[in-house]
């Protein structure tokens, strides 16, 4: 394996670099692969860092620039570190309608995150999104992969339970 | 091809299959207006303000990207189609700072144009403003992203004709920003400062970083001696940046207008291009006899340099180690010539008029300073001379024609072509042939390796050998031998490459505009140049025998090796991690 260059201390970062490595591999010098390598890179880091942005470009043989403007771009990808369990509020026309601001509102009571932010013991991050297509739910929101429906501000603490 | 035959504004024309309406209304004579678009580079439609009315479209099209269809009835210049013009430009006007009177491109910006043709007297919208700050961490290139149209010109050059990549666009929506990755400063990314962005763009958003202060400080402290070089570019350009045709050659109308602005010495780089050549080819013809690393390649290109340095830098010791002759010109100014003068090199302050922004990198460069000094105190791009010369109301039309001053400002017409792609490398041969052979040249013209194709290449007999030679103009085409280098597919012995397309008429620094028309253009006066001067082999050149004979002593000798050769920076093209 080539040195990685960053600060790795733990044989833990090693094995995540290792690990982004055979991601790379699959596309190494094929800049056609970036967005599925980076939506691999960010489901195995959490987020994109700006060290997985620099191997990735180095492994793809692309410029940095071109990877930042593709996670800058895409709502998917994030610069921050990310919750283990990823709360996304529906904010498409009928959720929002049907109380979006509510359903944040009840969360943030809860967490004390706003959309964007990532709670202290990165249990949960919180995000709004468009439309999630389960507009006969509204509102809804989706936690991992579960969806939420016809959310009252009540149940949000409850609901949030269920995730540790 | 098929021809397509449609009407435009109640006139029928007949074009090729593929033609865009904007192209198409072009050779009827009707002129719509483009904001974003710039000839095969940047055709993308994002601006909208080219847009015009086709018959049976549910909306109006973007006439730059649109191509025309068989009996396509297109209407330019409807009181609709104007309108809806007028909307877009008051919509990226509603974003843009006011500040024309203050902003480098006054008087030569695309979107004041529009305004002015627009006849827009208010801005109507008022709503949030981009605040990106300014990046001046480069010494040769500022980005100020408030007054950006995101018209992606600067981005399509530097990724396509550059290959460089350092900026692009990020975020969305009204958050988009041009600019390096976590929009760090230029300084900090693999930028070469070559300037092709500033070149292209149509507003203040990206320009060269102005030093003329530096300058009239210079000029105006009783001191310092100042002298001023030229580069072989500059006397085929600036007159466009002062109203003339392009094409204007205004050699010694420039010098005379140096010497009105106050430097104490006018000399030319054209007199350290006919030294590199001797240098240069000297070097060559040792690699050729003792094994050296060939391909050689020519160093005369600053944004070349740091291009090779960032992304082939595994391909450094294929460069001439010869430094460029805007840097000879710096090291013998503060030695030889303030000896001959009797100045103390300490007070000699020596400007370059370039038609380059890498060049401003250069002068920088930490090992530039073999005199003593840094050889090279400031560079001007021909733009800012022109806004000297503007500043205390020079009209170079007017002028006298006056003379170089000796000895550094005698040269050949081989010094000249140094500025159009090709001309070192004809330069050389020139020289390379008569030295090798004995014999005389009977046609100096070497054709092949003249004009704008981007590779060139050629095979020239000198005596017992055929040497083998490829020219690039442009970073990408520079990058397609760098590449064929690496795959051990390049037999040539020499290769010149200059890192703007067309060579240095068409550098970053040029007057704006600079298109392929106005780059033929500037080549032709360069080589009329050359036809009109006395001498046009390096090594007939008076002055640079003397240097030899009183100083330099011979070519790659112990002086020559201190003073006018250099080492360069492998540099990689990522941050560390």
């Amino acid at each position: 394996m080539v040195a990685c260059g960053c600060k790795c201390e733990t044989t833990e970062q090693a094995q995540l670099i290792e690990q982004l490595d055979r991601i790379i591999d699959e596309y190494r010098g094929q800049p056609r692969g970036l967005i599925q390598v980076l939506h691999k890179a960010q489901e195995l880091v959490g987020y994109c860092p700006k060290w997985v942005q620099v191997r990735v470009a180095e492994g793809l043989g692309v410029s940095l620039q071109e990877v930042y403007g593709v996670v800058t771009f895409y709502a998917l990808f994030s610069l921050i570190p990310k919750g283990r369990h990823k709360i996304s509020v529906c904010a498409g026309t009928a959720c929002y309608v049907k109380g979006t601001k509510m359903v944040v509102k009840a969360i943030r009571q809860h967490l004390g995150i706003k959309p964007g932010q990532t709670t202290e013991d990165s249990r949960f991050s919180l995000e709004t999104v468009r439309c999630i297509g389960a507009c006969g739910l509204a509102p809804a929101m989706i936690i991992g992969k579960d969806v939420h429906g016809r959310l009252e501000p009540e149940q949000i603490p409850e609901i949030l339970e269920q995730y540790q | 091809m098929a021809m397509i035959t449609l009407t435009i504004d109640k006139q029928k024309v007949a074009v090729k299959e593929g033609t865009t309406i904007l192209e198409a209304a072009k050779q009827l004579g009707i002129n719509i207006p483009t904001l974003c678009y710039l000839k095969e580079i940047n055709v993308i439609g994002a601006c909208r303000i080219c847009m015009v009315e086709v018959q049976g479209a549910r909306t109006f099209v973007a006439a730059c990207v649109a191509p025309v269809a068989e009996g396509m009835v297109v209407r330019t210049n409807t009181a609709a189609v104007v309108k809806a013009r007028k909307l877009v430009l008051e919509l990226i006007l509603s974003d843009h700072p006011m500040e024309c009177l203050t902003c480098v491109r006054n008087q030569n910006c695309e979107l004041q144009r529009l305004a002015e043709a627009f006849g827009l007297t208010e801005i109507r919208f008022q709503g949030a403003t981009t605040d990106y700050p300014v990046d001046d961490s480069s010494p040769a290139i500022v980005r100020d992203p408030r007054k950006c149209v995101l018209c992606r010109r600067c981005v399509s050059v530097c990724a396509e004709v550059q290959t460089v990549r350092a900026i692009t666009a990020q975020e969305r929506g009204f958050k988009t920003l041009i600019a390096p990755a976590f929009n760090q400063g230029l300084s900090e990314v693999a930028c070469v400062n070559c300037g092709q962005c500033a070149l292209v763009c149509p507003t203040g958003a990206i320009h060269e970083k102005d030093d003329i202060d530096k300058v009239w400080a210079a000029l105006a402290d009783p001191k310092k001696h100042v002298v001023v070089q030229t580069a072989p570019a500059v006397r085929v350009t600036v007159g466009e940046a002062l109203g003339m045709a392009p094409g204007s050659i205004v050699t010694g109308k420039m010098v005379a207008g140096l010497r009105h602005l106050g430097f104490d010495k006018v000399f030319d780089t054209d007199f350290t291009a006919d030294l590199t050549i001797l240098e240069e080819g000297n070097e060559l013809l040792q690699r050729v006899n003792g094994g050296g690393t060939l391909p050689m390649i020519t160093s005369c290109s600053p944004g070349w340099i740091k291009f090779i340095e960032h992304f082939y830098p595994d391909l450094l010791p294929h460069l001439s180690t010869c430094k460029s002759p805007q840097q000879m010109f710096g090291a013998l100014a503060k030695t030889y010539y303030a000896q001959k003068a009797g100045v103390d090199p300490a007070d000699v302050f020596c400007v370059s008029i370039m038609p380059c922004t890498a060049k401003k990198f250069e002068c920088e460069r930490p090992e530039m300073n073999s005199s003593g000094y840094q050889d090279v105190d400031v560079v001007l791009t021909s733009r800012e001379l022109a806004r000297m010369f503007k500043r205390v109301g020079i009209n170079l039309a007017a002028l006298p024609v006056e003379e170089y001053d000796a000895p550094l400002g005698i040269s050949t017409g081989a010094g000249e072509i140094f500025g159009a792609t090709g001309g070192v490398m004809e330069a050389a041969l020139r020289t390379v042939y008569e030295v090798v052979t004995g014999k005389t040249l009977d046609n100096l013209d070497f054709e092949m390796v003249r004009g704008l194709d981007g590779v060139k290449e050629a095979t020239v007999p000198v005596g017992d050998l055929n040497v083998k030679v490829a020219v690039a103009n442009g970073l990408g085409n520079a990058r397609k031998l760098m590449d064929a280098i690496k795959a051990g597919t390049a037999d040539y012995h020499f290769i010149e490459i200059m890192c703007c397309p067309g060579g240095c008429i068409g550098g970053g620094g040029s007057p704006i505009p600079t298109n392929t028309e106005i780059r033929n253009k500037r080549i032709a006066a360069t080589y009329v140049e050359d036809k009109n001067m006395p001498l046009r082999k390096s090594h007939e050149n008076p002055a640079v025998q003397a240097l030899y004979a009183e100083f330099l002593e011979k070519p790659l000798g112990h002086k020559s090796h201190e003073l006018l050769h250099t080492k360069y920076t492998p540099r990689g093209q990522y941050p560390e991690q």
